[in-house]
């Protein structure tokens, strides 16, 4: 299966917000961190549908979420991750002395994973 | 039923201080003016309450008492050569005071969560300098907001109707009073909001806040595009910005955690000092947590750095990339950390989650979350703005009071207290050794 290449943003969105302040063990809070919004154009060329499950890697890490089509993405080419356990797989360590990693912009592949699970957040704190 | 009045909002760095809290039987039923985040926390904070003292043993953190809790982080971070202690940006100020107090104690590193949202923002201060002012000045005079890489509508969601674009002031009768520009890489709800939106390419903003600073000397641009934009849009825009009466910037993490970072900041300062020389500018981080600014205040007077503070010198002695937790723990320095209210296992990279479990690891926590799942102590506290009383600061410097509204549950108090705690034990376990 061949992937595209793309740009992973995080950041906060409002359901993150709320789904943190309803608890981290909440569903709520695991659904809203665990998906990833993609321009329709790049949902299309995976020959998935939104809502169907994707695999972004990067070189520092690799994470299954689920796909979402997003209108706030307007361009093909990057995809947005909310801030949280799942985004965090693909980032680097390093800061470039000045002790923010790069939580934006990373450079990863995104390819469709229809028969593979998002993972728990459990399951995610259980492989650190 | 018990109605509270004028109650502060422990959630983002608005502090919207209109909320009205309604309490039954020592249970918050009702906080009317509240946004999303706002409402859900004031309803759903004490769903998830870590229900004991624990401590890890053989892998499985068991309950124990609270004091052989505050025993065991006294004994680990006495023990500890380099300990690290962070969060806060959820505690009242008293508590931060308390933390510095303990840092340096133990002689360890105090740092906070401003090191992986707005750090780089804190380096722009340092760099070039701020010209600010209070949200109450923009309310009445702004005539023109800039939000640039700040998504207001989600992650402040009241900001807008109370402080910027929409809001009512003295001067301004709303957005027909207002223009919003936003410069962002997604075209974001706020973007879908405001006047007009100008897309730039990802990880650009520093060639076009440049473009920008260059447009507005009226200078020659020598590009068709910078960041994706056309040059005739960059000079228009630096025409907006020079013609209004009084602008802002709104800056977000789209500009601070992209590569760039500090310089993007510093660009961000510049551009603002820039147009002070056309008309009357300001620029604003706009801060996340509730407290996170009250971190910042509270240790430059303490220490005369805002975060990232080592103090195992004897002094305090501040250096970002070098004395910031990430950069500290990627380096496999430290030997402890003691967690404030904060989940740094879900907000930093893989890689530096696990070096930070090789060793000791305290959370201080009112609700479970992924660090306190991995810690091998955790104390319960109770909620600063809900459960105790205190200060914080806003995202514009101000500080604001924190109201009690419920009883807290009996086995959790303050971080303050907590603090206080552990700090006169490492006293008299370094008495003692």
């Amino acid at each position: 299966m061949t992937g595209i290449k793309v740009k992973v943003l995080s950041g906060r969105t409002l359901r993150q917000g709320v789904g943190k302040e309803a608890g981290k063990n909440s569903e709520r809070y695991r659904t809203s961190v665990s998906i990833c919004e993609m321009n329709s154009e790049d949902i299309t060329s995976l020959s998935i549908k939104a809502g169907e499950n994707v695999k972004v890697t990067s070189a520092h890490g690799s994470v299954v979420l689920k796909s979402v089509s997003s209108n706030q993405l307007t361009k093909p080419g990057m995809i947005f991750i909310p801030y949280g356990l799942y985004a965090n797989q693909l980032f680097n360590e390093t800061t470039g002395g000045s002790g923010m990693p790069t939580f934006k912009g990373e450079p990863a592949v995104v390819e469709s994973a229809i028969e593979e699970p998002v993972k728990t957040l459990e399951e995610l704190i259980t492989e650190i | 039923m018990e109605i509270f009045q004028d109650v502060v909002c422990p959630v983002c760095g608005c502090l919207c201080d209109d909320i009205e809290v309604s309490v039954e039987n020592n249970k918050i039923v009702k906080a009317r003016n509240a946004c999303a985040m706002g409402t859900t926390k004031f309803l759903n904070y004490n769903n998830d309450r870590i229900p004991s003292p624990m401590i890890k043993n053989n892998g499985v953190q068991k309950p124990v008492s609270l004091e052989e809790c505050i025993e065991k982080t006294a004994e680990i971070l006495v023990k500890a050569k380099y300990p690290l202690i962070y969060g806060l940006s959820l505690s009242s100020v008293e508590s931060v005071k308390v933390a510095i107090e303990l840092t340096e104690e133990v002689g360890g590193v105090l740092d906070n969560q401003t090191s992986v949202c707005h750090g780089p923002g804190v380096q722009g201060i340092h760099d070039i300098g701020e010209s600010t002012g209070s949200l109450g000045e923009i309310r009445h005079r702004a005539d023109l907001i800039i939000a640039w890489g700040a998504n207001l509508q989600e992650a402040h969601p009241r900001h807008m109707e109370r402080y910027s674009y929409t809001s009512k002031g003295r001067y301004r009768n709303g957005k027909e009073d207002r223009n919003l520009i936003v410069i962002d890489v997604r075209e974001t709800l706020t973007a879908k909001a405001a006047d007009k939106f100008i897309q730039i390419e990802q990880g650009k903003d520093f060639e076009f806040i440049n473009a920008l600073r260059t447009a507005l000397r009226l200078e020659q641009i020598q590009k068709d595009k910078v960041a994706g934009v056309p040059v005739e849009e960059i000079e228009k825009l630096a025409e907006v910005l020079r013609s209004c009466e009084f602008g802002v910037i709104f800056f977000g993490q789209g500009v601070t955690q992209v590569n760039g970072k500090g310089r993007n900041i510093d660009g961000l300062f510049s551009l603002t000092r820039d147009l002070n020389s056309w008309t009357k500018f300001l620029i604003m981080p706009a801060r996340g947590h509730f407290n996170v600014a009250g971190v910042n205040q509270v240790a430059t007077w303490q220490t005369g750095f805002p975060y990232a503070i080592d103090l195992s010198r004897g002094y305090p002695w501040y250096n970002p990339g070098e004395t910031t937790i990430i950069d500290i723990i990627r380096r496999g320095e430290s030997d402890a950390t003691l967690v404030v209210g904060s989940d740094p296992i879900a907000h930093f990279p893989p890689a530096i989650s696990k070096r930070m479990i090789t060793t000791p690891l305290i959370s201080i926590d009112p609700a479970h979350s992924m660090t306190t799942m991995v810690s091998d102590v955790v104390i319960p506290s109770s909620f600063a703005g809900i459960e105790y009383e205190g200060l914080a600061y806003r995202m514009d410097g101000l500080c604001l009071p924190l109201k009690k509204l419920v009883k807290e549950p009996d086995n959790t108090m303050s971080d303050e207290k907590v603090l206080k705690m552990i700090l006169a034990k490492v006293r008299e376990l370094k008495k003692v050794n």
